[in-house]
């Protein structure tokens, strides 16, 4: 473990991306006591302090350093509220979607035969087409809701994980030690959960940061295009298309904050991500 | 005197994987081999109570599919493997834990995500031999019983020595409790001083726990210390079996003969020592030879060994041997 | 006496690691004789591979040779630029490796790549070229050989790419081969057919060899001398039957006593205890003493040289 996160900090980028995921991560979790305002509390907002350049002093009498939106709320708040539930939609949608995924490939690759035919086939055409397209049609048949969202970015996006786990587990299936383990023997659960699985998880959690961060943008599109979250909660994605009707009028600060926070943190999401494959793939290492 | 672990008439082959690409190119004309490959043919053989049988051969002669049908690993495509009556495997699962395993290479067969305590205490909790409480003694004591420190019982399988991996798969497959042991070049991977300490322990705890083995390697020299009989194969076929010393002092086989002249020998009085090696290759298992397999590289060949398979036959001194001329 | 083909002086060859220098070669000399075979023996982590790639210059970072001389026909190589280098290693030293397919490209015929192998020292035409592959499979013992130079490595069995890779080693009659575990991955029949001819050809084209093995019974079968490594040095070295009737050094008798073919069926080898140290942390002293029977307070020095050049050992408490 040492050894390992010794040759990760030998990357300088992908040292400082993980320290602004973890950054993003804190100001996320801590966003109800470091936020200067309750953005969803309707009673804290001004619509005289509406569509405010930053640095702007409110009514309030504290200044907003990112400026104020459409409904005087503090971009900063909003900001960090948004990181909050973008985050959450992220790591839910990302962390199920592995949970299927995986379990999927390493049963194809274990089971053999039609049923290994049948879900790789699915799999298949899953990646052959967009998965915005499935999920925008999910979340028009399932309607708006956290939950609703998050069963379309899993359906969206199990396929990657299930296509990455088939792959690792036909490569170990073929290996002595699961052979070992069948010829004690041990009952198929055990061999697929205690000897495939765990040797399978170096790819899935690669796979698993990018997605984390595909599912972020993912449903900040949706949310973008109105399909996502349901107003009363605004994540990054709504925020940015409430700016958006004002990028002409100058005021660009309303939607590019958000933007910003958006694009830092699905970078260094992705960053942490392609140094954790260069770490697990050992053709690439030196 | 009674067979334990027994092979009628066990055939293995392996046909190519057919797929969907393969069916549309044969469809447009092109060749797909179909053909299967016979890693054995016809073998029977009897393991009695107690001893070591030694399967030597050259890579490809099938001794390591022959070795996986007997472990009750690998259905026989014809024939039966029959462990005191019964099969040893059922609609493809092995059923049984009398029969155990040791893998050739260590730095494989141990699952390098689990703590060799785990690896070694797993089967026996999962088949109840031992309760989930006192799976750690076991471990510990499966440890010191191969030499090894029971506090490595936390350790994972990297962090050991490809000698110490050995000793650890000898562990686990020993605490299954079995019978018969299988050991697919269990030595074939290790460093000479290494191979001599896991031979030791081998012999050692072969005659401690009164074990059956079926001991395969393509190390004649190995085979000959820890066997009691042999048999010899070749191109999926056992063309001679019978006690090790025996077989080793005269060999009848012509490729047994050629087999032994071919090992290199520690030439201690400085003499040159020449080289009688076998003619040619290992033919084509998509193709055997017609008659005895070995006639294409046989120095005594003559019509009838082109035109007829010889059967293992017995002789006088209890030795079975398929050649017409031996 | 006349000068020796290669003249290796106090060779030290290292891997600079994460974990730390590695010395695989730490003080090797030994010379060679034109014609003479001799064999290099040793465990895995003896550093015996690494002593016959350092000959031929091919350490690759993180690993270099970090002093010594290799001194080839009164020429030094260590040092030497690469180009250089790789116009000795075509022509004057060869080396043959444990997998063939090191050597051979899997696109390529075997007569394309061995007509390469001539151009690339100025070997005249195609014709000429072809000509010389041909009679190069042949004298390795692959039948049919001229037919044989149009087909792919693939087509090959194991032994037989083996053969392959030797004769692209003998294309010009090269003046010293390397071969490094050459029929480790061979069957026991392959094997005794290729040390045959492997011999043989030594012999009458008077090429010295480098035997690099794990086998103590294949090198005695093959080599005039012998070199025993342990820990990156050379623990014993001298004729082959001298050595191995009368070993001086208690590892070389364990390595001999350790082999099934020694022993008596069915009975307790002897056996060494303990494993090989490893090279990122070696003791002070000998690096045999922990596993040695007859090591006591005195191996925890650097143990002497007992004996001459031609027979000697490394070691406090030599065998008579």
């Amino acid at each position: 473990m040492t050894a390992f996160w010794k040759e990760y900090a030998e990357n300088r980028v992908a040292l400082v991306a993980l320290a602004v995921v973890l950054l993003v991560v804190a100001a996320a979790l801590a966003a109800p006591w470091i936020a200067p305002q309750d953005p969803y509390d309707l009673a804290n907002l001004d619509l005289m302090d509406a569509r405010r350049p930053p640095g702007f002093v409110g009514s309030s009498g504290y200044a907003h350093w990112l400026g104020t939106d459409a409904q005087g709320r503090d971009l900063f708040s909003a900001i960090l509220y948004g990181l909050r539930i973008s985050l959450q939609m992220g790591l839910v949608a990302g962390a199920s979607a592995m949970a299927v995924g995986a379990l999927l490939g390493i049963l194809a690759a274990h089971a053999g035969g039609w049923v290994e035919g049948a879900i790789m086939r699915v799999v298949d055409l899953q990646l052959s087409f967009p998965a915005i397209l499935l999920a925008l049609v999910l979340v028009a048949v399932l309607g708006q809701g956290k939950a609703q969202l998050v069963i379309a970015l899993v359906a969206a996006q199990y396929a990657y994980f299930a296509r990455t786990a088939y792959g690792a587990a036909t490569a170990e299936r073929q290996k002595d030690y699961v052979e070992a383990a069948r010829a004690t023997p041990l009952p198929g659960w055990r061999v697929v959960l205690r000897h495939l699985l765990p040797n399978c998880l170096p790819p899935l959690i690669v796979v698993g940061t990018v997605q984390v961060a595909n599912a972020i943008a993912l449903e900040a599109t949706l949310s973008f295009l109105g399909l996502g979250l349901p107003p009363t909660e605004p994540s990054l994605g709504m925020l940015i298309s409430n700016g958006f009707q004002y990028m002409m009028s100058g005021r660009t600060w309303i939607s590019v904050y958000p933007g910003v926070a958006l694009i830092i943190m699905i970078t260094a999401i992705n960053i942490v991500g392609d140094q954790l494959r260069d770490q697990f793939n050992p053709r690439l290492r030196r | 005197m009674t067979a334990i672990l027994a092979a009628e008439g066990v055939t293995r082959r392996f046909a190519p994987r057919v797929t969907l690409g393969d069916r549309i190119a044969a469809a447009l004309g092109a060749r797909v081999d179909r053909r299967a490959v016979q890693a054995v043919t016809d073998v029977s053989l009897a393991v009695t109570r107690g001893e070591t049988l030694g399967l030597v051969g050259e890579s490809g002669c099938g001794k390591s599919t022959l070795g996986r049908m007997l472990a009750g690993i690998l259905p026989p495509s014809e024939g039966r493997v029959l462990l005191d009556g019964a099969p040893p495997m059922r609609a493809g699962h092995k059923t049984t834990t009398r029969i155990q395993t040791v893998f050739q290479d260590p730095f494989a067969s141990l699952n390098p995500r689990q703590r060799i305590g785990e690896a070694i205490a797993e089967g026996p909790v999962s088949h109840g031999l031992v309760t989930r409480a006192a799976a750690p003694k076991l471990a510990a004591d499966w440890l010191a019983r191969v030499g090894l420190d029971p506090a490595y019982a936390q350790r994972f399988p990297h962090q050991f020595s490809g000698g110490q991996r050995q000793r650890v798969a000898i562990a686990r497959a020993l605490a299954m409790q079995p019978e018969v042991l299988v050991c697919d070049e269990p030595v074939a991977s290790l460093d000479v001083s290494i191979q001599a300490q896991v031979l030791n322990l081998f012999l050692e705890l072969h005659r401690a726990l009164g074990l059956t083995c079926l001991f395969i390697s393509h190390d004649l020299a190995v085979v000959r210390h820890v066997s009691d009989r042999v048999a010899v194969m070749y191109l999926g076929r056992i063309v001679e079996i019978g006690e090790a010393a025996t077989v080793y002092a005269a060999p009848r086989h012509p490729y047994t003969r050629g087999l032994l002249a071919s090992v290199p020998k520690l030439s201690l009085d400085g003499a040159a020592v020449e080289f009688q090696p076998i003619r040619g290759e290992l033919p084509s298992p998509l193709s055997p030879p017609a008659g005895c397999a070995f006639h294409p590289r046989c120095p005594a060949a003559t019509d009838v060994c082109r035109a007829q398979r010889p059967a293992l036959s017995p002789r006088a001194d209890g030795t079975l041997v398929a050649c017409h001329h031996a | 006496m006349t000068a020796p083909l290669l003249d290796v002086r106090d060779l030290r060859t290292e891997f600079h690691t994460r974990a730390g220098v590695l010395r695989a070669v730490n003080g090797v000399s030994f010379t060679l004789a034109r014609g003479e075979i001799l064999g290099l023996v040793g465990e895995s982590g003896s550093g015996k591979s690494v002593t016959g790639f350092s000959l031929l210059g091919l350490v690759d970072p993180p690993g270099r040779i970090a002093g010594g001389s290799i001194s080839f026909e009164g020429q030094e190589l260590v040092g030497l630029p690469p180009a250089r280098l790789r116009e000795l290693r075509g022509k004057r030293i060869a080396m043959i490796f444990q997998d063939p397919a090191a050597t051979l490209n899997p696109v390529l015929t075997v007569g394309a790549q061995m007509a390469l192998a001539v151009q690339a020292h100025g070997g005249g035409g195609d014709r000429a070229a072809r000509d010389l592959a041909a009679r190069s499979l042949a004298r390795v013992g692959i039948p049919d050989a001229v037919t044989r130079l149009d087909a792919y490595p693939h087509e090959f069995s194991g032994g037989m790419r083996q053969r392959v890779a030797i004769a692209i080693a003998l294309l010009h009659q090269p003046d010293l081969i390397v071969a490094d575990e050459p029929t480790t991955a061979l069957d026991v029949s392959i094997q005794a057919q290729i040390l045959a001819e492997m011999k043989a050809l030594a012999r009458e084209n008077g090429t010295a060899l480098v035997w690099i093995s794990h086998d103590l019974a294949t090198v005695s079968s093959l080599a005039d001398r012998v070199l025993v490594m342990y820990a990156g040095r050379i623990v014993e070295s001298g004729p082959v039957a001298q050595v191995l009737r009368a070993p001086l050094h208690p590892y070389t008798r364990g390595l001999l006593d350790s082999l099934p073919a020694m022993g008596r069926p069915g009975e307790m080898l002897a056996q060494i205890p303990g494993s090989t140290p490893s090279l990122l942390s070696l003791p002070p002293g000998c690096p045999f003493a922990p596993r040695c029977p007859r090591a006591d307070a005195a191996c925890a020095q650097d143990p002497p040289v007992v004996g001459t050049e031609g027979r000697m050992a490394l070691c406090h408490h030599p065998l008579t």
